[in-house]
């Protein structure tokens, strides 16, 4: 059974969620073995990745990988690959995901796919371009598989691995150094789930009017113990912070539930979260676009609905 | 300073993208060409530090041959040059072709940025500037939020999942911009006149000195093997809130079981 390389997302140390998702996808596929790349590697991060299926643990800690773009990452994978020959490359499609992924396709003469749903047997992903309009099978044709998955397309499992860690000698080369960082400026961080990755979002738009207004959208999320998310024009505004945006210069959600409220459903906005599963609209014009993805819609004033929204949840939990 | 900025035209944002029957690629005839709005951000932040320090600024794109109207319309925002990289043998690229042939174009002409939008909106794969820097070897600093040219260093803000990198490199190098970074300007008359006269070189892969066989459908490195539309959404529950509002979506979040 081929080798399926899972590139670990992690926060300070922590493995994130769509990471497990990605093992109980290799697991599917092959033999899962996670990637390590910089600091922070533990025995918490050890057993987390074990546990959720992970056989091998390549780890690679040096601070070179945090030092420098993209590029060190890419190279050390790339090393990885010349000496395992993996079935396919699993990634998180984030941002610097994606990049991570184009670079490595180039170095190892190898297709790349970016946000897929779903990935099968044969290695054939399924992607849904056009805002969600289209289903596309693609299949990588050329070297190993490169494929970026998008949060929440599986259901992460417990499946215990045999997790053996195998230390990966970082030898970054001075081309990849290139590009320092010079200083991180991490925006404040709630208690709250990640965006990106949560179960339930509850989004704000211009209709919140203002940052106060927010203080609905969050008593909702937090009753649900959801994630919050903002439109373009509530982050541009100042009303709530950038990396909470949602849409397609924003982040891209597939939740379960998604409840915009006070949000028109530009096409920017909807690139980013048409493929949730659910939809709940609470919008005062009932001409809205946002209403065609609604399964469940109320027109009228967010701020009468959604604390009632609240109040009667917060009833039946008690 | 040489900058250069890869603008991609795309279909029109509103227009209902569909993939061609024959070969599985993007039917461009059936919507109106527009610049790839995030491109418009990267052609603004260009003029921009021309005005700044000084020096010329080309666009650059491959597309057919109406793409010649997004070159166009970069020119009358201000900038100076166009190259229009066209060729029917282009046809059917992926990332990979297009990123090789953008990355020949650019090293003949050395530069000192090469500027790129962060997406384009048909595509959004977000991996083309990556995958040039990758290719001509030199640094990237991608997704700015901001750009500095400080002598010969260009130093940015990342944006990060989390917040922003002050991230620094050596020119010469390659940069993606998100559409926080400015306001694109609106050609203006003059501007729309003076694009007229402005040169722009139009190539074919041979002129390019490009290998074909590493472009076009047959040099893809991915292939679509099947594709087909979502069913439409069936019409969903909508309600006028006349005082039940809130309680009727607990209603159905619990039909739902997400409560
Ligand atoms: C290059 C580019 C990239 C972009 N990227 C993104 C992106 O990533 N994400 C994004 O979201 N947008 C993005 N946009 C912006 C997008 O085009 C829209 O401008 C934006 O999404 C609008 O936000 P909105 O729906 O909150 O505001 P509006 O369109 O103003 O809608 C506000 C809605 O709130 C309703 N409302 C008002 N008051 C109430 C009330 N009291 N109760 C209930 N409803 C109320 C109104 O009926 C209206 O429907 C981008 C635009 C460009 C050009
Ligand atoms: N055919 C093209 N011609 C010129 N620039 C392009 C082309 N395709 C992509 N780009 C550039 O690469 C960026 C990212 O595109 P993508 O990786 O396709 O999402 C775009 O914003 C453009 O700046």
């Amino acid at each position: 059974m081929s080798e399926i390389l899972v590139v670990v997302e992690q926060n300070d140390g922590t493995v994130k969620k769509v990471t497990l998702e990605l093992l109980t996808l290799a697991a599917s596929l092959g033999s899962p073995s996670a990637v390590w790349l910089g600091p922070g590697y533990s025995d918490t991060a050890a057993a987390t990745l074990t546990e959720y299926g992970a056989d091998k643990i390549y780890v690679s800690d040096s601070g070179e990988l945090a030092d420098y773009v993209v590029a060190p990452k890419a190279e050390t994978i790339a090393a990885i690959m010349a000496d395992v020959t993996p079935g396919a490359i699993l990634i998180a499609s984030t941002a610097e995901g994606k990049e991570i992924a184009g670079r490595l396709a180039i170095k190892t003469t190898s297709g790349v796919i970016t946000d897929a749903v779903a990935v099968a047997a044969d290695f054939t992903a399924t992607q849904s371009v056009f805002g969600g309009s289209t289903i596309v099978s693609s299949a990588v044709t050329t070297g190993t598989p490169i494929i970026t998955v998008r949060p929440n397309s599986t259901a992460p499992q417990v499946k215990p691995g045999a997790g053996t860690r195998v230390d990966v000698a970082a030898t970054v080369s001075d081309a990849a150094k290139g590009a320092k960082v010079t200083g991180r400026t991490v925006a404040q961080k709630g208690g709250r789930p990640e965006l990106a990755e949560a179960a339930i979002v509850v989004s704000g738009g211009r209709g919140v009017n203002g940052a106060e207004g927010f203080g609905v959208i969050e008593a909702l999320a937090d009753s649900l113990g959801a994630a919050v998310g903002a439109s373009r024009a509530a982050t541009d505004a100042g009303w709530y912070p950038h990396q909470f945006q949602v849409g397609q210069t924003g982040k891209t959600v597939s939740p379960q539930l998604y409840i915009a409220n006070g949000i028109s459903g530009a096409i920017q906005h909807r690139a980013g979260m048409q493929t949730s599963k659910t939809v709940v609209v609470v919008n005062k014009d009932p001409e809205a676009p946002i209403f065609e993805l609604a399964d469940f819609g109320v027109v009228g004033d967010l701020f009468s609905v959604v604390p009632q929204l609240t109040e009667e949840i917060e009833k039946r939990k008690a | 300073m040489k900058i250069a900025v890869c603008v991609k035209q795309v279909p029109d944002t509103w227009a209902e993208k569909k993939l061609r029957a024959d070969d599985s690629t993007l039917d461009r005839e059936a919507a109106d060409g527009v610049m790839n709005e995030l491109d418009e951000y990267a052609v603004e932040e260009a003029l921009r530090l021309i005005e700044a320090h000084g020096g010329e600024v080309t666009v650059v794109t491959m597309g057919p041959e109406r793409a010649a109207e997004t070159v166009r319309k970069a020119l009358s925002m201000g900038a100076d040059a166009g190259v229009h990289l066209v060729d029917d043998s282009l046809h059917g690229s992926d990332a990979l072709a297009t990123s090789y042939a953008l990355a020949e174009v650019l090293a003949a002409r050395s530069f000192d940025l090469v500027i790129f939008g962060s997406e384009s909106t048909d595509a959004r794969m977000s991996v083309v500037p990556a995958m040039v820097a990758e290719r001509l070897g030199v640094p990237q600093v991608t997704f700015a939020q901001k750009v500095e040219v400080d002598g010969t260093l260009v130093k940015i803000e990342r944006q990060t999942e989390y917040g922003y990198d002050d991230v620094e490199a050596s020119l010469p190098a390659v940069v993606s911009v998100v559409e926080k970074i400015n306001e694109p300007r609106y050609p203006s008359f003059k501007g729309i006149m003076a694009a007229k006269k402005k040169p722009v070189e139009t190539l074919s892969t041979a002129d390019a000195g490009l290998d074909a066989a590493k472009l076009g459908s047959s040099a893809s490195w991915t292939v679509v093997s099947a594709f087909a539309s979502r069913p439409p959404k069936a019409a969903g529950t909508v309600v006028s809130d006349e005082g039940t509002g809130g309680e009727q979506i607990v209603q159905f979040l619990t039909e739902q079981k997400f409560v």
